[in-house]
């Protein structure tokens, strides 16, 4: 079957940036329309891709197979070492294909209420595009250098989105903060890049991911401060999935990134470019799996560590859309714990398997949650749960809507997110039991704090509000229901007979001595969180005034940002910068100060050459032949 | 001689036709509808542009004098996009009433300095090099002279004419001891019975002064100074691009067919004119303050880039050298048809006037901010590549050190390129140029040469056709 049609899922949304964002103020309100028609597009031949592949092409003798749709060769360095330009579909890049599609149409859908009166319609579209467009050029990217250069064009339309609101400073700030800070941490990914092609000679995923390829049969066998240099390039390469994914201690961005409109927030910041660094773990699973297997751990503590500290954070958070922010952090270490936690075929393969199928329900559910956030602060104009309460009363769909997703994230059978973490903690449980334990507990944290969240804006008490709250207008209730109904029956697909680390189909089945009792906390916590919040009690002050100094510290993030201030601000800019801005000001200024005016100067002393006279002219034209005749063919022959 | 053999001469036979029907349109238009020669000249180059495109075989005529391959058809298609582009940015120059009378003159012209390059590409002995040479020459010196009313033109034009005659003097002298050495004037037989004498060696020399005096390598550029001030912008940004561009691609294949075992005397000669041109071309170019001095000042350290590519002698070389005028053509021409919308509308052209002209006119700064950039040679923009593979290809025959210096050379170039841009961007002004509204004709011209410098570079396919038909020595 031929796929050479996927590369149009690449580049219609990146004409309709180009399209819009040129010519979008011609048109203004149509320029949603169109941009929504482009994902239109996307997003069915997406799904007619995952059909084909899964269902017809993409199996041969019961193994999957990586096909490479689109191929072109961009840039040749050596015969070996080559940048393509490409689509290669396997079965996480065609999950990701839905996954993207499906969340970013419905974000388009949803914005064409939601974002309705904003005056930068036409450019929000035109971005929303552009993400889209680099985001499908991530995940279908055929080796690793294309993955970058997309990755890095993710990086700018996050940054270009979270600013959208430029007139607000905060949403300026943030942005910066998260474009500096992932930025940052592709240097990382950068270094990783260029030691693992060094040493492998190739770029190509399937190449460097191939047991018998140079990266896992011929392992380089250098080391380097007791870890073998691919050990040391992995983790270097995982440091930009860190940044992407809000990996602690690189997570700071994210919570501020909320500052962005509240679609964005959905698309970007909880379902697709965030899990970004999962997709990357998971594309060079290999790798880590057989030549860096220290590194693999190292993500799987860090996943479970993340996930376990975000999650005590939501626990005290007002902002809606901030504990959102800190449950995305909380459930993509879930992911990354499941992947440092999977071995390579067969059975083995679970914690891959589970963390794919995570963050395909995740997408679902955490878009949805962020989605009725939107319909929420819609309502109420405010982002704080203190101003709201008793919501249930207005807002009929998106309180129904948010309760499955609520459901859906704390475990409880029979919505997806039950199935896919019920697949971590197994995973979990076979390979290491402290993580288990610590996932255990998260579970319960999370099934809190979300219901914490639901109950503080549906039940509680009601405040006066100014206007009487209203329901949000279908094309904002149609993703939500869309979205919902995804959050129900995502968790059914068996995942296992599609995804799995060596692209061979095996089977799963519940453990019922592991499910039954992740359920169990699921529901005391949203027990306690319905006996705090369900209605207007007193245990959450008196517990506030117990725990005082934890709570305080928990409130203000663990002091993180603080930390990162501290270090930026007083040790690299004073104890380093300083002292280099002086040496760059006085030396090298100076050096090329110097050159400038030595430049300058000749140029003045040559200006007499240029007399205007022909003869003069005429005179170094026979001078300069006879001198060219004199040195080259008499004096050096 | 078959009809399918005049056909390979079909670039210049449908440049001879565009100029025929040029000619026919100012016979018979007359009162109100002279104008009208301005578009049907346009329009039939574009047409001609465009059949010139067309695969065509390759082959040998009139017994060897006239040649022509899929690389010299490339060369003569780049050439013609070029000329295009500056046909198009003419229309509204020549619409003013002060062109009344010359309008066709112009087109002509050029069109027959085509026809000679043309010729000059396609050449298989030093005959019918010299003719296309020639042809290619003396009527710039009447485009020079194009604006009769100014002295500085006039002035343009007897400088260009006396200069080039000296240029030709000694190429034909050398020449003659060509032919008076190896008997023939034919590439093959001429390379067959090459034996380095010295007589031979300073026929090289005396043939390489001449194409340095087209290209303007130091210290045979003096004439370009005052002919590109003196000339209109648009004649001026032909010279320094197109004729530029034709003369180093025959020069290149001459050197690499006929020359090949001179290759220790002419990398030589390659080597110390190369430093020489770039540097001093920088440097006169710092200190230019007149927007039109200042990119005729910069094309000489272009040129001297393109030397890099020649010197190695090797295929890379040869591709890049086109690729590089490819591109060089874009840049520039984008440059100076902002240039020339602002000098067509305001008659300002110096670099102080261009302050602060982002906030009145964002869209021109833009395009003449990313022209400088491509100039200058900062990715992601076409002439970053254009330079890099220059660069590549002289490193692969081993010049580091001559990389190295052309690429401090490039910083320098930054610097003044930058000034264009701090100076639309940065500097303060009062009075900038009030915001006007370019006519579509120049738009087009921007707009096409805007897509070229990003599409140029990012395509690799360009680079792999040219690259398909090059050759080494």
């Amino acid at each position: 079957m031929d796929f050479s049609y996927t590369i149009w899922i690449i580049l219609v949304p990146f004409f309709m940036f180009l399209l819009i964002g040129l010519t979008g103020h011609w048109y203004k309100k149509a320029a949603g329309l169109l941009g929504t028609a482009g994902l239109a597009f996307v997003f069915l031949a997406s799904y007619y891709t995952a059909y084909k592949y899964f269902f017809e092409a993409g199996k041969v003798d019961g193994v999957y197979q990586q096909i490479i749709g689109y191929k072109l060769l961009w840039l040749s360095f050596t015969d070996k070492l080559t940048i393509d330009l490409g689509v290669m579909l396997d079965p996480i890049s065609v999950m990701m294909l839905v996954v993207v599609s499906t969340v970013s149409f419905m974000v388009h859908i949803y914005s064409l209420g939601y974002m309705k009166e904003e005056a930068g319609f036409y450019r929000f579209y035109a971005f929303l595009s552009l993400f889209t467009f680099a985001m499908m050029g991530l995940v279908v990217a055929t080796n690793i250098f294309q993955m970058y250069i997309f990755w890095e064009l993710v990086g700018v339309s996050s940054y270009l989105l979270i600013g959208f609101y430029y007139d607000r400073p905060s949403a300026v700030s943030a942005s910066k903060k998260a474009f500096i800070v992932t930025r940052f941490a592709d240097l990382g990914f950068l270094i990783g890049i260029l030691i693992l092609s060094y040493y492998t000679q190739t770029f190509d995923f399937q190449i460097i991911t191939s047991q018998n390829g140079p990266a896992i049969a011929g392992a380089p066998a250098q080391t380097f401060m007791g870890f073998s240099i691919l050990t040391w390039a992995m983790l270097l390469i995982f440091m930009g999935g860190a940044g992407k994914s809000a990996m602690f201690p690189l997570h700071i961005w994210l919570p501020d990134a909320m500052e962005g409109p509240t679609p964005v927030s959905a698309l970007i910041h909880a379902a697709t470019m965030v899990v970004a660094g999962v997709y990357l773990v998971a594309r060079l699973f290999p790798i880590y799996s057989f030549a860096a297997p220290d590194a693999l751990t190292f993500i799987g503590y860090l996943g479970a560590f993340t996930s376990l500290f975000a999650a005590i954070i939501a626990m005290t958070q007002f902002d809606i859309k901030r504990v959102l922010a800190f449950s995305t952090l909380s459930q993509i270490g879930y992911m990354m714990l499941a992947l440092g936690v999977s071995g390579y075929g067969e059975h083995n393969g679970l914690g891959y398997t589970a963390s794919m199928f995570h963050l395909f329900t995740h997408a679902m559910f955490k878009a949805l949650l962020f989605l009725g956030a939107g319909a929420v602060i819609h309502a109420v104009h405010s982002n704080f749960t203190y101003e709201m309460g008793g919501l249930r009363k207005y807002l009929k769909i998106t309180h129904i809507t948010f309760l499955v997703a609520v459901l859906a994230i704390a475990g409880i059978p029979p919505f997806a997110g039950f199935w896919s973490k019920d697949e971590i903690l197994v995973a979990a449980w076979e390979h290491n039991k402290l993580l288990f334990w610590v996932e255990y507990l998260v579970a319960g944290i999370t099934a809190f704090y979300m219901s914490r969240l639901y109950f503080l804006i549906f039940w509680n008490k009601t405040p006066h509000y100014h206007h009487t709250p209203h329901e949000a207008p279908l094309v904002m209730t149609g993703p939500l229901m869309f979205l919902a109904l995804m959050a129900i029956f995502a968790g059914l697909i068996p995942f296992s007979e599609f995804v799995s680390p060596d692209l061979t189909p095996y089977h799963t089945h519940l453990h019922y001595n592991i499910a039954i009792p992740s359920v169990l906390i699921a529901l005391l916590g949203i027990g306690v969180a319905a006996a705090f919040y369900l209605k207007e009690t007193s245990y959450p002050d008196k517990i506030t005034a117990a725990l005082k100094g934890l709570y305080k510290a928990t409130y203000n993030k663990f002091y993180i940002d603080e930390v990162y201030m501290f270090v930026t601000h007083k040790i690299i800019f004073g104890l380093i910068s300083k002292p280099i801005a002086w040496f760059d000001r006085q030396v090298i200024d100076g050096t090329m100060n110097l050159f400038g005016i030595g430049t300058l100067w000749a140029s003045r002393k040559t200006k007499g050459l240029q007399s205007g006279q022909l003869q003069q002219y005429a005179f170094a034209f026979v001078a300069g032949a006879v001198i060219l005749v004199l040195s080259f063919v008499y004096i050096w022959a | 001689m078959s009809f399918e053999q005049v056909l390979l001469m079909r670039n210049e036979l449908v440049l001879v036709i565009a100029m025929l029907i040029v000619l026919a349109a100012e016979i018979f238009l007359s009162g109100n509808n002279r104008k009208l020669v301005i578009p049907i000249a346009v329009g039939a180059f574009a047409i001609a542009t465009i059949i010139a495109w067309f695969p065509q075989p390759e082959g040998v005529i009139f017994g060897g004098m006239y040649q022509t391959d899929t690389l010299r058809q490339i060369m003569k298609n780049v050439l013609n996009i070029g000329v295009l582009l500056i046909f198009i940015q003419s229309m509204p120059w020549l619409r003013k009433p002060e062109q009344n009378f010359q309008m066709s003159e112009f087109y002509l012209i050029i069109i027959a300095t085509l026809i000679g390059m043309g010729f000059m590409i396609s050449s298989g002995d030093f005959l019918m090099f010299y003719l296309g040479l020639e042809t290619a020459t003396i009527p710039v010196a009447a485009l020079a002279a194009y604006d009769k009313g100014k002295r500085k033109s006039a002035e343009a034009g007897i400088k260009l004419i006396l200069s080039s005659a000296l240029s030709s003097g000694i190429l034909l002298y050398g020449l003659s001891m060509i032919y008076g050495t190896t008997g023939s004037i034919y590439f093959h037989e001429v390379a067959n019975a090459w034996g380095n004498t010295p007589l031979q060696m300073l026929a090289v020399v005396f043939f390489m002064s001449g194409m340095f005096f087209k290209l303007s390598i130091v210290p045979f550029h003096f004439w370009t100074a005052d002919v590109y001030e003196g000339a209109p912008v648009l004649v001026t940004s032909y010279l320094s691009v197109i004729s530029k561009a034709a003369a180093a691609f025959i020069f290149m294949i001459i050197l690499f067919k006929v020359f090949p075992t001179s290759i220790e005397l002419w990398k030589n000669v390659l080597y110390a004119l190369t430093i020489i041109t770039i540097t001093l071309g920088n440097i006169f170019a710092i200190r230019q303050k007149n927007m039109k001095r200042f990119l005729a000042f910069s094309s000489i350290a272009q040129a001297g880039f393109i030397l890099l590519g020649i010197i190695g002698g090797n295929a890379m070389g040869m591709t890049a050298v086109v690729y590089f005028a490819l591109i060089y053509i874009f840049s520039n021409l984008a440059a100076f048809g902002v240039v020339a919308a602002i000098s067509n509308v305001t008659g300002k052209e110096y670099m102080n006037d261009y302050d602060g002209l982002y906030r009145t006119n964002p869209k021109l700064s833009l395009v003449m901010m990313l022209a400088l950039f491509s100039l200058a040679g900062i990715p992601p923009v076409a002439g970053f590549f254009g330079k890099f593979f220059l660069f590549m290809a002289a490193a692969k025959s081993g010049y580091y050190i001559l990389v190295l210096i052309a690429v401090i050379n490039t910083i320098v170039s930054l610097y003044y390129y930058l000034l264009v841009v701090k100076a639309m961007f940065v500097n303060k002004n009062e009075h900038p140029i009030a915001w006007f509204k370019s006519d579509w004709a120049t738009r087009i011209a921007l707009i096409a040469s805007v897509l070229g410098i990003i599409a140029v570079g990012l395509i690799s396919h360009i680079w792999e056709y040219i690259n398909a038909f090059s050759f080494g020595i």
